[in-house]
Protein backbone atom coordinates (compact mmCIF):
# COMPACT_ATOMS: atom_id res chain seq x y z
CA UNK A 1 0.00 0.00 0.00
CA UNK A 2 1.04 3.60 -0.51
CA UNK A 3 2.93 5.25 2.32
CA UNK A 4 2.99 8.75 3.78
CA UNK A 5 5.78 10.00 6.00
CA UNK A 6 4.96 12.36 8.87
CA UNK A 7 7.96 14.00 10.51
CA UNK A 8 7.64 15.54 13.98
CA UNK A 9 9.47 18.75 14.87
CA UNK A 10 11.89 16.54 16.84
CA UNK A 11 12.62 14.79 13.49
CA UNK A 12 10.95 11.59 14.64
CA UNK A 13 9.55 9.93 11.52
CA UNK A 14 6.30 8.05 11.14
CA UNK A 15 6.06 6.14 7.88
CA UNK A 16 2.47 4.96 7.73
CA UNK A 17 0.24 3.03 5.34
CA UNK A 18 -2.08 5.40 3.54
CA UNK A 19 -5.32 4.08 2.15
CA UNK A 20 -6.40 6.00 -0.95
CA UNK A 21 -9.63 7.93 -0.45
CA UNK A 22 -9.02 8.67 3.23
CA UNK A 23 -7.84 12.14 4.15
CA UNK A 24 -4.28 12.64 5.33
CA UNK A 25 -5.71 13.67 8.71
CA UNK A 26 -7.66 10.40 9.03
CA UNK A 27 -4.54 8.49 8.06
CA UNK A 28 -2.54 10.30 10.74
CA UNK A 29 -5.23 9.69 13.37
CA UNK A 30 -5.54 6.01 12.41
CA UNK A 31 -1.83 5.67 12.88
CA UNK A 32 -1.52 7.68 16.08
CA UNK A 33 0.81 10.24 14.57
CA UNK A 34 1.51 12.62 17.48
CA UNK A 35 0.50 16.25 16.97
CA UNK A 36 -2.23 15.59 14.43
CA UNK A 37 -5.44 15.82 16.43
CA UNK A 38 -8.13 16.53 13.84
CA UNK A 39 -10.43 17.79 16.58
CA UNK A 40 -13.18 18.98 14.26
CA UNK A 41 -13.13 15.73 12.32
CA UNK A 42 -12.34 17.34 9.00
CA UNK A 43 -14.79 20.25 9.03
CA UNK A 44 -11.93 22.69 8.42
CA UNK A 45 -12.72 24.36 11.72
CA UNK A 46 -9.79 23.78 14.06
CA UNK A 47 -6.40 23.70 12.31
CA UNK A 48 -5.18 20.93 14.64
CA UNK A 49 -3.95 18.97 11.62
CA UNK A 50 -1.62 21.65 10.24
CA UNK A 51 1.40 20.28 8.35
CA UNK A 52 4.14 21.59 6.07
CA UNK A 53 4.24 19.76 2.76
CA UNK A 54 7.70 18.95 1.51
CA UNK A 55 8.27 21.45 -1.34
CA UNK A 56 8.82 18.77 -4.00
CA UNK A 57 5.34 17.40 -3.35
CA UNK A 58 3.48 20.65 -3.14
CA UNK A 59 2.47 20.95 -6.79
CA UNK A 60 0.89 17.50 -6.73
CA UNK A 61 -1.63 18.42 -4.06
CA UNK A 62 -4.97 20.01 -4.92
CA UNK A 63 -5.18 23.74 -4.26
CA UNK A 64 -6.36 25.13 -0.92
CA UNK A 65 -9.98 26.20 -0.59
CA UNK A 66 -10.56 29.73 0.69
CA UNK A 67 -11.66 28.36 4.09
CA UNK A 68 -8.48 26.38 4.40
CA UNK A 69 -6.37 29.36 3.36
CA UNK A 70 -8.12 31.56 5.94
CA UNK A 71 -7.70 28.99 8.71
CA UNK A 72 -4.02 28.70 7.89
CA UNK A 73 -3.63 32.47 7.89
CA UNK A 74 -4.51 32.45 11.59
CA UNK A 75 -2.62 29.25 12.46
CA UNK A 76 0.63 29.26 14.39
CA UNK A 77 3.70 29.67 12.15
CA UNK A 78 2.07 29.20 8.75
CA UNK A 79 4.20 29.33 5.62
CA UNK A 80 3.72 28.78 1.90
CA UNK A 81 3.99 25.00 2.40
CA UNK A 82 1.23 24.87 5.02
CA UNK A 83 -1.80 22.64 4.57
CA UNK A 84 -4.59 21.33 6.75
CA UNK A 85 -4.24 17.65 6.12
CA UNK A 86 -7.97 17.01 6.65
CA UNK A 87 -8.52 18.81 3.36
CA UNK A 88 -6.31 16.53 1.27
CA UNK A 89 -7.41 13.05 0.22
CA UNK A 90 -4.83 10.36 -0.34
CA UNK A 91 -4.36 8.92 -3.83
CA UNK A 92 -1.85 6.39 -5.17
CA UNK A 93 0.40 8.98 -6.80
CA UNK A 94 1.06 10.55 -3.39
CA UNK A 95 2.98 7.41 -2.36
CA UNK A 96 6.01 8.64 -0.43
CA UNK A 97 4.54 12.05 0.43
CA UNK A 98 6.47 13.82 3.19
CA UNK A 99 4.65 16.03 5.71
CA UNK A 100 6.24 17.91 8.58
CA UNK A 101 4.41 18.69 11.81
CA UNK A 102 4.79 22.21 13.22
CA UNK A 103 6.65 22.74 16.49
CA UNK A 104 3.51 24.21 18.06
CA UNK A 105 1.73 20.87 17.65
CA UNK A 106 4.40 19.12 19.69
CA UNK B 1 5.27 3.20 34.46
CA UNK B 2 2.35 0.92 33.76
CA UNK B 3 2.76 -2.84 33.84
CA UNK B 4 1.40 -5.33 31.33
CA UNK B 5 -0.78 -6.78 34.08
CA UNK B 6 -2.85 -3.62 34.39
CA UNK B 7 -6.26 -3.34 32.77
CA UNK B 8 -7.77 -0.03 31.70
CA UNK B 9 -11.49 -0.30 31.01
CA UNK B 10 -13.18 2.59 29.24
CA UNK B 11 -16.95 2.68 29.43
CA UNK B 12 -18.35 4.59 26.50
CA UNK B 13 -17.11 4.49 22.92
CA UNK B 14 -17.76 8.08 21.85
CA UNK B 15 -15.27 10.83 21.10
CA UNK B 16 -13.94 10.95 24.67
CA UNK B 17 -13.52 7.18 25.03
CA UNK B 18 -11.85 6.88 21.63
CA UNK B 19 -9.36 9.56 22.62
CA UNK B 20 -8.57 7.90 25.95
CA UNK B 21 -7.55 4.61 24.33
CA UNK B 22 -5.38 6.29 21.71
CA UNK B 23 -3.74 8.61 24.22
CA UNK B 24 -3.04 5.69 26.57
CA UNK B 25 -1.04 3.93 23.88
CA UNK B 26 0.63 7.17 22.83
CA UNK B 27 1.78 7.48 26.41
CA UNK B 28 3.17 3.94 26.36
CA UNK B 29 0.50 2.34 28.52
CA UNK B 30 1.57 -1.30 28.57
CA UNK B 31 -1.56 -2.89 30.03
CA UNK B 32 -4.66 -4.30 28.46
CA UNK B 33 -7.17 -1.75 27.13
CA UNK B 34 -10.87 -2.54 26.80
CA UNK B 35 -13.24 -0.04 25.21
CA UNK B 36 -16.90 -0.79 25.87
CA UNK B 37 -19.74 0.84 23.96
CA UNK B 38 -23.47 0.22 24.14
CA UNK B 39 -24.03 1.14 20.48
CA UNK B 40 -23.28 -1.46 17.82
CA UNK B 41 -20.63 0.82 16.29
CA UNK B 42 -16.95 1.54 16.62
CA UNK B 43 -16.35 5.11 17.82
CA UNK B 44 -17.66 7.57 15.25
CA UNK B 45 -17.94 11.32 14.88
CA UNK B 46 -21.25 12.68 16.10
CA UNK B 47 -21.15 16.27 14.77
CA UNK B 48 -21.98 15.23 11.16
CA UNK B 49 -25.15 13.49 12.39
CA UNK B 50 -27.03 16.79 12.34
CA UNK B 51 -25.09 18.07 9.32
CA UNK B 52 -23.77 16.23 6.28
CA UNK B 53 -24.73 12.74 7.45
CA UNK B 54 -28.34 13.79 7.87
CA UNK B 55 -28.26 15.44 4.44
CA UNK B 56 -26.99 12.20 2.92
CA UNK B 57 -23.66 13.66 1.76
CA UNK B 58 -21.37 11.85 4.19
CA UNK B 59 -21.03 8.07 4.18
CA UNK B 60 -21.28 5.95 7.29
CA UNK B 61 -17.65 4.85 6.93
CA UNK B 62 -16.42 8.43 6.79
CA UNK B 63 -17.76 8.98 10.31
CA UNK B 64 -15.48 6.39 11.92
CA UNK B 65 -12.88 8.10 14.09
CA UNK B 66 -10.46 5.24 13.43
CA UNK B 67 -10.69 2.18 11.26
CA UNK B 68 -11.24 -1.24 12.86
CA UNK B 69 -7.69 -2.15 11.84
CA UNK B 70 -6.35 0.81 13.80
CA UNK B 71 -7.75 -0.59 17.07
CA UNK B 72 -6.17 -3.96 16.33
CA UNK B 73 -2.87 -2.25 15.78
CA UNK B 74 -3.28 -0.33 19.04
CA UNK B 75 -4.18 -3.59 20.76
CA UNK B 76 -7.42 -2.12 22.00
CA UNK B 77 -10.30 -4.55 22.51
CA UNK B 78 -13.53 -2.97 21.37
CA UNK B 79 -16.55 -4.53 23.02
CA UNK B 80 -19.36 -2.84 21.17
CA UNK B 81 -23.05 -3.49 21.66
CA UNK B 82 -22.28 -4.11 25.33
CA UNK B 83 -23.71 -2.31 28.33
CA UNK B 84 -22.14 -1.90 31.72
CA UNK B 85 -24.69 -2.47 34.45
CA UNK B 86 -22.76 -1.91 37.65
CA UNK B 87 -19.40 -1.08 39.17
CA UNK B 88 -18.06 -2.91 42.21
CA UNK B 89 -15.51 -0.46 43.56
CA UNK B 90 -14.35 -2.76 46.32
CA UNK B 91 -13.59 -5.73 44.06
CA UNK B 92 -12.65 -3.36 41.22
CA UNK B 93 -14.77 -4.97 38.57
CA UNK B 94 -17.77 -4.21 36.39
CA UNK B 95 -20.84 -6.23 35.51
CA UNK B 96 -21.73 -6.41 31.82
CA UNK B 97 -25.11 -6.85 30.14
CA UNK B 98 -24.11 -10.32 28.93
CA UNK B 99 -23.54 -11.40 32.52
CA UNK B 100 -19.76 -11.29 32.42
CA UNK B 101 -17.70 -9.67 35.12
CA UNK B 102 -14.58 -7.77 34.06
CA UNK B 103 -11.85 -6.64 36.42
CA UNK B 104 -10.16 -3.24 36.04
CA UNK B 105 -7.11 -1.48 37.37
CA UNK B 106 -8.34 1.88 36.10
CA UNK B 107 -11.88 2.61 35.00
CA UNK B 108 -12.75 5.57 32.78
CA UNK B 109 -16.38 6.59 32.53
CA UNK B 110 -17.00 8.19 29.15
CA UNK B 111 -20.70 7.50 29.12
CA UNK B 112 -21.75 10.70 27.37
CA UNK B 113 -25.27 11.99 27.45
CA UNK B 114 -28.67 11.21 26.04
CA UNK B 115 -31.18 13.61 24.50
CA UNK B 116 -33.56 15.22 26.94
CA UNK B 117 -36.97 13.84 26.03
CA UNK B 118 -40.23 15.68 25.75
CA UNK B 119 -42.18 14.94 28.92
CA UNK B 120 -45.51 14.44 27.11
CA UNK B 121 -46.12 10.70 26.40
CA UNK B 122 -48.21 11.77 23.38
CA UNK B 123 -44.90 12.80 21.78
CA UNK B 124 -43.57 9.26 22.05
CA UNK B 125 -44.39 8.35 18.44
CA UNK B 126 -42.50 6.81 15.53
CA UNK B 127 -42.13 10.11 13.64
CA UNK B 128 -40.72 12.01 16.62
CA UNK B 129 -36.94 11.96 16.53
CA UNK B 130 -33.89 12.89 18.57
CA UNK B 131 -30.37 13.34 17.23
CA UNK B 132 -27.60 11.66 19.13
CA UNK B 133 -26.67 8.37 17.49
CA UNK B 134 -26.26 6.87 14.03
CA UNK B 135 -29.31 4.72 14.79
CA UNK B 136 -31.30 7.91 15.45
CA UNK B 137 -30.48 9.20 11.96
CA UNK B 138 -31.06 5.86 10.27
CA UNK B 139 -34.49 5.81 11.90
CA UNK B 140 -35.33 9.33 10.82
CA UNK B 141 -33.91 9.34 7.31
CA UNK B 142 -36.77 7.52 5.57
CA UNK B 143 -39.24 10.24 6.59
CA UNK B 144 -36.78 13.03 5.90
CA UNK B 145 -37.99 13.57 2.36
CA UNK B 146 -38.64 16.42 -0.02
CA UNK B 147 -41.94 18.24 0.51
CA UNK B 148 -42.53 16.87 4.02
CA UNK B 149 -43.26 19.27 6.84
CA UNK B 150 -40.55 19.04 9.46
CA UNK B 151 -41.20 20.52 12.87
CA UNK B 152 -38.07 21.23 14.89
CA UNK B 153 -38.61 21.68 18.60
CA UNK B 154 -35.74 23.66 20.12
CA UNK B 155 -33.75 26.49 18.59
CA UNK B 156 -30.32 25.39 19.77
CA UNK B 157 -27.46 24.25 17.55
CA UNK B 158 -28.85 20.76 16.90
CA UNK B 159 -32.28 22.12 15.99
CA UNK B 160 -30.93 24.88 13.76
CA UNK B 161 -28.54 22.52 12.01
CA UNK B 162 -31.35 20.03 11.38
CA UNK B 163 -33.53 22.87 10.08
CA UNK B 164 -30.82 23.95 7.68
CA UNK B 165 -30.39 20.41 6.34
CA UNK B 166 -34.16 20.15 6.05
CA UNK B 167 -34.31 23.20 3.78
CA UNK B 168 -31.34 21.93 1.78
CA UNK B 169 -33.14 18.62 1.21
CA UNK B 170 -36.39 20.31 0.16
CA UNK B 171 -38.46 19.93 3.29
CA UNK B 172 -40.77 22.57 4.64
CA UNK B 173 -39.36 23.54 8.05
CA UNK B 174 -40.77 25.17 11.17
CA UNK B 175 -38.58 25.79 14.22
CA UNK B 176 -40.18 26.38 17.61
CA UNK B 177 -38.17 27.89 20.44
CA UNK B 178 -39.78 28.35 23.85
CA UNK B 179 -37.36 31.13 24.87
CA UNK B 180 -37.78 34.60 23.36
CA UNK B 181 -34.87 33.95 20.98
CA UNK B 182 -32.90 31.08 19.45
CA UNK B 183 -29.50 30.19 20.94
CA UNK B 184 -30.59 32.08 24.06
CA UNK B 185 -28.40 30.04 26.39
CA UNK B 186 -25.18 30.57 24.49
CA UNK B 187 -25.22 33.66 22.30
CA UNK B 188 -25.75 37.41 22.55
CA UNK B 189 -29.15 38.75 21.46
CA UNK B 190 -27.49 40.25 18.36
CA UNK B 191 -26.24 36.81 17.30
CA UNK B 192 -29.59 35.18 18.00
CA UNK B 193 -31.27 37.83 15.85
CA UNK B 194 -28.73 37.23 13.10
CA UNK B 195 -29.44 33.49 13.06
CA UNK B 196 -33.20 33.97 13.17
CA UNK B 197 -32.97 36.28 10.17
CA UNK B 198 -30.57 33.99 8.33
CA UNK B 199 -32.93 31.05 8.76
CA UNK B 200 -36.00 33.03 7.78
CA UNK B 201 -34.45 34.41 4.59
CA UNK B 202 -33.56 30.84 3.64
CA UNK B 203 -37.09 29.62 4.12
CA UNK B 204 -37.33 28.41 7.72
CA UNK B 205 -40.43 29.44 9.65
CA UNK B 206 -38.75 30.40 12.95
CA UNK B 207 -41.11 31.03 15.85
CA UNK B 208 -39.84 32.06 19.26
CA UNK B 209 -41.51 32.41 22.65
CA UNK B 210 -43.81 29.57 21.73
CA UNK B 211 -44.15 25.94 22.70
CA UNK B 212 -46.19 22.85 21.94
CA UNK B 213 -49.24 22.39 24.15
CA UNK B 214 -50.47 19.10 22.70
CA UNK B 215 -49.47 16.41 20.22
CA UNK B 216 -52.27 14.92 18.10
CA UNK B 217 -52.24 11.65 16.20
CA UNK B 218 -52.54 7.93 16.85
CA UNK B 219 -49.55 6.05 15.42
CA UNK B 220 -47.73 9.22 14.48
CA UNK B 221 -47.86 12.85 15.47
CA UNK B 222 -49.98 14.42 12.73
CA UNK B 223 -50.54 17.86 14.23
CA UNK B 224 -49.44 19.94 17.18
CA UNK B 225 -51.34 22.49 19.17
CA UNK B 226 -49.21 25.55 19.98
CA UNK B 227 -49.25 27.79 23.03
CA UNK B 228 -50.70 30.67 20.97
CA UNK B 229 -53.73 28.51 20.18
CA UNK B 230 -52.78 27.77 16.58
CA UNK B 231 -52.33 24.31 15.12
CA UNK B 232 -49.64 22.96 12.78
CA UNK B 233 -49.86 19.87 10.54
CA UNK B 234 -46.57 17.96 10.64
CA UNK B 235 -45.01 14.93 8.94
CA UNK B 236 -42.07 14.53 11.24
CA UNK B 237 -40.66 16.11 14.37
CA UNK B 238 -37.05 16.54 15.46
CA UNK B 239 -36.51 17.44 19.09
CA UNK B 240 -33.32 19.20 20.17
CA UNK B 241 -33.80 20.43 23.72
CA UNK B 242 -30.50 19.48 25.27
CA UNK B 243 -28.88 16.41 26.69
CA UNK B 244 -28.86 14.72 30.07
CA UNK B 245 -25.53 13.34 31.31
CA UNK B 246 -25.35 9.56 31.68
CA UNK B 247 -24.17 9.56 35.28
CA UNK B 248 -26.37 6.83 36.76
CA UNK B 249 -23.65 4.16 36.72
CA UNK B 250 -21.40 6.45 38.75
CA UNK B 251 -24.23 7.43 41.09
CA UNK B 252 -25.08 3.80 41.85
CA UNK B 253 -21.44 3.17 42.58
CA UNK B 254 -21.53 5.88 45.23
CA UNK B 255 -19.42 8.38 43.30
CA UNK B 256 -20.19 12.08 43.58
CA UNK B 257 -22.68 13.13 40.93
CA UNK B 258 -24.03 16.62 40.37
CA UNK B 259 -25.08 17.48 36.82
CA UNK B 260 -22.63 14.81 35.70
CA UNK B 261 -19.85 12.85 37.34
CA UNK B 262 -17.76 15.20 39.45
CA UNK B 263 -14.03 15.00 38.69
CA UNK B 264 -10.96 17.09 39.42
CA UNK B 265 -8.67 18.79 36.95
CA UNK B 266 -6.93 15.46 36.32
CA UNK B 267 -10.24 13.79 35.39
CA UNK B 268 -10.30 11.75 38.62
CA UNK B 269 -13.29 11.09 40.80
CA UNK B 270 -12.69 10.78 44.55
CA UNK B 271 -11.96 7.13 43.84
CA UNK B 272 -8.57 7.63 42.25
CA UNK B 273 -8.97 4.47 40.15
CA UNK B 274 -12.10 5.81 38.49
CA UNK B 275 -11.99 8.73 36.08
CA UNK B 276 -14.64 10.45 33.99
CA UNK B 277 -14.39 12.40 30.74
CA UNK B 278 -16.54 14.07 28.12
CA UNK B 279 -20.21 15.05 28.15
CA UNK B 280 -20.87 13.04 31.33
CA UNK B 281 -18.14 14.75 33.36
CA UNK B 282 -18.67 17.79 35.53
CA UNK B 283 -14.99 18.57 35.58
CA UNK B 284 -12.64 21.23 36.87
CA UNK B 285 -11.42 23.21 33.91
CA UNK B 286 -8.17 24.91 34.93
CA UNK B 287 -8.62 27.72 32.43
CA UNK B 288 -12.10 28.60 33.69
CA UNK B 289 -11.03 27.65 37.26
CA UNK B 290 -14.35 26.06 38.07
CA UNK B 291 -16.46 22.95 37.78
CA UNK B 292 -18.23 22.78 34.46
CA UNK B 293 -19.88 20.24 32.21
CA UNK B 294 -19.22 21.01 28.55
CA UNK B 295 -20.89 19.37 25.57
CA UNK B 296 -18.16 19.72 22.99
CA UNK B 297 -16.10 17.32 20.94
CA UNK B 298 -12.76 19.14 21.37
CA UNK B 299 -13.34 19.34 25.10
CA UNK B 300 -14.17 15.63 25.25
CA UNK B 301 -10.95 14.85 23.42
CA UNK B 302 -8.86 17.11 25.66
CA UNK B 303 -10.37 15.49 28.74
CA UNK B 304 -9.63 12.09 27.22
CA UNK B 305 -5.98 13.01 26.90
CA UNK B 306 -5.97 14.36 30.46
CA UNK B 307 -7.35 11.05 31.78
CA UNK B 308 -4.79 9.05 29.81
CA UNK B 309 -1.97 11.17 31.24
CA UNK B 310 -3.32 10.68 34.76
CA UNK B 311 -3.48 6.90 34.28
CA UNK B 312 0.07 6.89 32.97
CA UNK B 313 1.29 8.75 36.03
CA UNK B 314 1.98 12.06 34.28
CA UNK B 315 -0.54 14.37 35.89
CA UNK B 316 -1.19 17.32 33.59
CA UNK B 317 -4.13 19.55 34.56
CA UNK B 318 -6.92 20.10 32.07
CA UNK B 319 -6.71 23.77 31.10
CA UNK B 320 -8.15 23.74 27.59
CA UNK B 321 -10.19 26.68 26.36
CA UNK B 322 -13.57 25.33 25.25
CA UNK B 323 -14.47 25.81 21.63
CA UNK B 324 -17.35 24.77 19.42
CA UNK B 325 -18.51 24.92 15.86
CA UNK B 326 -21.78 24.78 13.98
CA UNK B 327 -22.43 24.61 10.26
CA UNK B 328 -25.81 25.89 9.08
CA UNK B 329 -26.49 26.56 5.40
CA UNK B 330 -23.40 28.36 4.09
CA UNK B 331 -22.71 29.84 7.53
CA UNK B 332 -19.60 28.52 9.19
CA UNK B 333 -19.82 29.40 12.87
CA UNK B 334 -16.80 28.89 15.10
CA UNK B 335 -16.95 29.79 18.77
CA UNK B 336 -14.30 29.95 21.45
CA UNK B 337 -14.59 30.62 25.18
CA UNK B 338 -17.73 31.07 27.26
CA UNK B 339 -19.54 34.37 27.10
CA UNK B 340 -21.27 34.31 30.51
CA UNK B 341 -20.70 37.58 32.33
CA UNK B 342 -19.72 39.68 29.33
CA UNK B 343 -20.39 43.42 29.58
CA UNK B 344 -19.77 44.48 26.02
CA UNK B 345 -20.20 43.00 22.56
CA UNK B 346 -17.97 44.28 19.77
CA UNK B 347 -18.71 43.40 16.16
CA UNK B 348 -15.97 43.20 13.58
CA UNK B 349 -17.46 43.12 10.11
CA UNK B 350 -20.97 43.60 8.93
CA UNK B 351 -23.87 41.38 10.03
CA UNK B 352 -25.58 41.93 6.69
CA UNK B 353 -22.57 40.58 4.79
CA UNK B 354 -22.85 37.34 6.81
CA UNK B 355 -19.15 37.46 7.50
CA UNK B 356 -18.30 38.92 10.90
CA UNK B 357 -16.91 38.16 14.33
CA UNK B 358 -18.56 39.01 17.63
CA UNK B 359 -16.22 39.59 20.57
CA UNK B 360 -17.63 39.23 24.08
CA UNK B 361 -15.63 41.41 26.47
CA UNK B 362 -15.56 41.82 30.21
CA UNK B 363 -13.58 44.79 31.49
CA UNK B 364 -11.98 44.97 28.06
CA UNK B 365 -10.75 41.35 28.20
CA UNK B 366 -11.84 38.95 25.48
CA UNK B 367 -13.98 36.25 27.11
CA UNK B 368 -15.28 34.59 24.00
CA UNK B 369 -15.74 35.05 20.27
CA UNK B 370 -18.31 33.89 17.74
CA UNK B 371 -16.90 33.99 14.21
CA UNK B 372 -19.32 33.64 11.30
CA UNK B 373 -17.60 32.86 8.00
CA UNK B 374 -14.42 34.33 9.49
CA UNK B 375 -12.01 31.43 9.97
CA UNK B 376 -9.11 33.85 9.76
CA UNK B 377 -10.46 35.78 12.77
CA UNK B 378 -11.26 32.61 14.66
CA UNK B 379 -7.72 31.35 14.81
CA UNK B 380 -6.55 34.66 16.29
CA UNK B 381 -9.60 34.78 18.55
CA UNK B 382 -8.63 31.43 20.06
CA UNK B 383 -5.34 32.94 21.15
CA UNK B 384 -7.00 36.12 22.44
CA UNK B 385 -9.30 34.10 24.67
CA UNK B 386 -6.61 31.70 25.84
CA UNK B 387 -4.23 34.56 26.68
CA UNK B 388 -7.00 36.72 28.20
CA UNK B 389 -5.97 39.57 25.99
CA UNK B 390 -7.14 43.08 26.85
CA UNK B 391 -8.13 44.94 23.70
CA UNK B 392 -9.21 48.37 22.64
CA UNK B 393 -12.82 47.89 21.48
CA UNK B 394 -12.42 50.56 18.79
CA UNK B 395 -9.40 48.80 17.31
CA UNK B 396 -11.22 45.48 17.46
CA UNK B 397 -14.10 46.85 15.40
CA UNK B 398 -11.78 48.54 12.91
CA UNK B 399 -11.13 46.18 10.03
CA UNK B 400 -8.27 48.29 8.74
CA UNK B 401 -6.34 47.12 11.81
CA UNK B 402 -5.20 43.51 11.60
CA UNK B 403 -6.49 41.28 14.35
CA UNK B 404 -3.11 39.64 14.82
CA UNK B 405 -1.60 43.05 15.59
CA UNK B 406 -3.86 43.22 18.66
CA UNK B 407 -2.20 40.18 20.20
CA UNK B 408 0.58 40.98 22.65
CA UNK B 409 4.00 40.68 21.08
CA UNK B 410 5.35 37.17 21.57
Amino acid sequence: MAKVIFIESSNAEHCVEAEPGRTLMQIAVDNMVPGIYGECGGACSCATCHVYVDPEWQARLPARSSDEAFMLEGAQEPNEHSRLCCQVKMYEELDGLVLRIPLSQG
Amino acid sequence: MSSAREIAVIVGAGHAGAEVVAALRQNAYAGRIILIGDEAELPYRRPPLSKNYLSGEASRESLLIRSAAAYDKLEVECWIGTQVLAIDRVKKNILLSDGRIQAYTKLVLATGGRPRKLPDPAADKSNVHYIRTLADIDRLQSGFAKGKHLLVIGGGYIGLEAASVGIKNGLQVTVLEAAPRVLARVAAPEISAFYERAHRTRGVDVRTGISVQAFHGEQQVEAVQLSDGSELQVDLVIVGIGIVPNDELARSAGLEVNNGIVVDTFARTRDSDILAVGDCANHVNGFLTRLIRIESVPSAQEQGRTAAHSICGKDIPHVAVPWFWSDQFDLKLQMVGLSQGYDRLVLRGDLASESFSAFYLRNGIVLSVDAVNRPQDFMVAKRMVAERVQVDPQALADESISLKSLLPAA
